[in-house]
């Protein structure tokens, strides 16, 4: 572990209680709780199908869930959506920007559905499309861009209003190596600069112990275990196993038997377009 | 309330409430389609060839028929209004098709995390829509003036015209909107779009006044949107006498009030799919 674990004096910034969803037969989350800590990067990570998507839209407010309750910067999400999707920012699974506009144009759109006052939106979109070095591709069509570079243009579009917490869908689902260390090197500094709450999702261990605080392993919907790496390893009683070990351990030899063709078709369509 | 959480929000919160902030949102939609517009105009020039071969060749065809009552008004001139609510129709009811793009791309979902309320960003994606009518109207209205069909012009009557436009294409759009959260996929929108658009031509007063009509047929013109919105473009561009203004804005008001209600039930549940 490369960085302290949760701090136990950091304040709590998202609590989830209970969380619920079906889809028909499937239960997508099975009841699900956890906490995250300010300046933390959290990481749920599981198998196709097990449920991590799901999770992190309802906690975005996109999807209404079935039962329980999330707060986030101690406002409900079911209560006070619009007050709560002002202090996040989302980076979906899918493509989130707009292939017919410029890099610029994107941002400056999101700017403005953020709030931005006019003052503060050239300055800070200036700022942006430095720290992403996107500023030479500015006014370029988006269409023409890489996977990487959109990757980054999209985060940088969640970031604009200086959320408290970062929601991060398979951030480097895709990408070719140089650009997934990209990805990491901009969510560490947006983390350690700016101590913003990070939540991503991956199927990608060396990811989530390289990046993360404190790893969610999900399984079928449900929170197979929960910990810093370290400790997820002492759990299991294998001090040196390696991550893949201790995802197999918890997440156990997972065969998905619904919504199969519907996993594989999105996570094959996330990669085509950025590929 | 419970965790110490509570610490200082964001400062644009505080900017984020009221209905200035309904209005600004719905614009920031509307410009997202503008810009792309702008930077690509061949969809909307192709769209505008198929109106002008009903108004250049049907036109001069039909009017050997002599269906009007008033023989002072030509033909082409009574079809031009009609042409124009086809060809508002035919763009916005395939509208349904780009929204369904956007949101399997995961475009619509990225915009609904933002403090954007639901109920601006369907008001928005309406607007926008109707801008593609807007650019459809002047571009038959100009074509029409060019080969010699004799139509009222004056200041009063084109913002008239341009704000029954606006009418006709959110609520058009709308209804495509609405058919795309049931239907779902690009093809079956495609499939019901072509489905719909003829009969509604042919059922409105479109070709024909209203008064030639069988009986039956009156009652099909007279619960189909589209004749409101041709009786109100005839009324001001061939001073036809008898148009209902009050009745037809009325009517496009209130099927955009509903068109508006509905998606604002319905996309929540599509844009969580
Ligand atoms: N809108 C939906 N309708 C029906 N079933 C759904 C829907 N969304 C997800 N599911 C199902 O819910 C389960 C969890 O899906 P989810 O997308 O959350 O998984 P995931 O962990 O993100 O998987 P992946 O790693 O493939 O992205 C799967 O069985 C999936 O098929
Ligand atoms: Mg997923």
């Amino acid at each position: 572990m490369q960085d302290d674990p949760a701090k136990p004096d950091a304040a709590e910034v998202i609590r989830v209680q209970h969380l619920e969803k079906r889809f028909g037969e499937v239960h997508a989350v099975a009841g699900i709780d956890f906490s995250v800590y300010a300046g933390e990067c959290f990481v749920l990570l599981g198998p196709n199908g097990a449920g991590k998507s799901t999770t992190i839209k309802m906690m975005t407010g996109l999807m209404k869930s079935d039962g329980g309750s999330i707060e986030i910067g101690g406002w409900s999400v079911a209560q006070s959506p619009v007050r709560v999707r002002s202090l996040i920012g989302y980076v979906p699974q899918m493509l989130s920007v707009d292939g017919n506009l410029t890099g610029y144009e994107n941002l400056l759109v999101f700017a403005k559905l953020y709030g931005l006052r006019r003052s503060e939106r050239t300055e800070r979109i200036r700022e942006i499309l430095e720290r992403f070095d996107l500023a030479e591709a500015a006014d370029r069509l988006v269409r023409t861009y890489s996977g990487g570079m959109i990757r980054k243009l999209e985060i940088g579009q969640a970031v604009l209003h200086h959320p408290r917490v970062l929601f991060l869908d398979e951030p480097t689902v895709g990408l070719d190596p140089v650009a997934r260390k990209g990805v990491w090197e901009h969510i560490e500094r947006l983390r350690h600069e700016q101590n913003m709450t990070i939540v991503l999702t991956t199927h990608y261990m060396e990811e989530a112990e390289s990046l993360c605080t404190r790893i969610a392993i999900m399984s079928r919907g449900r929170i197979a275990a929960l910990g810093t790496a370290q400790a997820l390893r002492a759990q299991m009683g294998q001090p040196d196993a390696s991550m893949d070990d201790v995802f197999a351990h918890f997440a156990g030899r997972f065969e998905q038997e619904e919504g199969g063709m519907r996993s594989v078709f999105r996570s094959r369509r996330t990669a085509r377009r950025l590929g | 309330m419970s965790s110490g959480a509570a610490a200082p929000l964001a400062a644009s919160v505080d900017r984020q409430r009221g209905p200035w902030t309904f209005v600004r949102h719905a614009l920031v939609i509307v410009e997202i389609e503008a810009r792309k517009l702008r930077k690509d105009p061949t969809e909307l020039l192709m769209r505008a060839i198929q109106p002008a071969l009903w108004l250049l060749v049907f036109g001069q065809a039909f009017s050997r028929f002599r269906v009007l009552p008033d023989p002072s008004v030509s033909y082409r001139a009574f079809l031009t209004p009609g042409i124009l609510a086809q060809s508002i129709t035919f763009v916005s009811i395939f509208y349904g098709i780009s929204i369904i793009w956007e949101m399997d791309m995961g475009l619509l979902q990225k915009i609904i995390t933002t403090p954007i309320r639901l109920s601006a960003f369907v008001a928005g994606k309406m607007c926008a829509a109707s801008l593609r009518s807007l650019s459809q109207a002047v571009i038959i209205l100009l074509l029409a003036l060019v080969v010699g069909i004799r139509l009222h012009v004056s200041l009063l009557s084109l913002l008239g015209v341009l704000f029954i436009v606006l009418l006709g294409g959110a609520f058009f759009s709308g209804l495509s909107m609405v058919i795309a959260t049931l239907v779902r996929t690009r093809e079956r929108m495609m499939g019901i779009g072509q489905l719909i658009t003829m009969p509604l031509f042919f059922s409105s007063n479109a070709l024909y006044p209203m008064s030639i009509m069988p009986g039956w047929l009156k009652v099909m013109a007279t619960v189909n949107p589209m004749s409101y919105l041709v009786d109100g473009l005839r009324g001001l561009l061939i001073l036809e006498p008898g148009a209902h203004y009050g009745l037809d804005v009325g009517v496009l008001g209130c099927a955009i009030a509903l068109m508006w209600g509905l998606n604002v039930l319905l996309y929540p549940r599509i844009l969580s799919a």
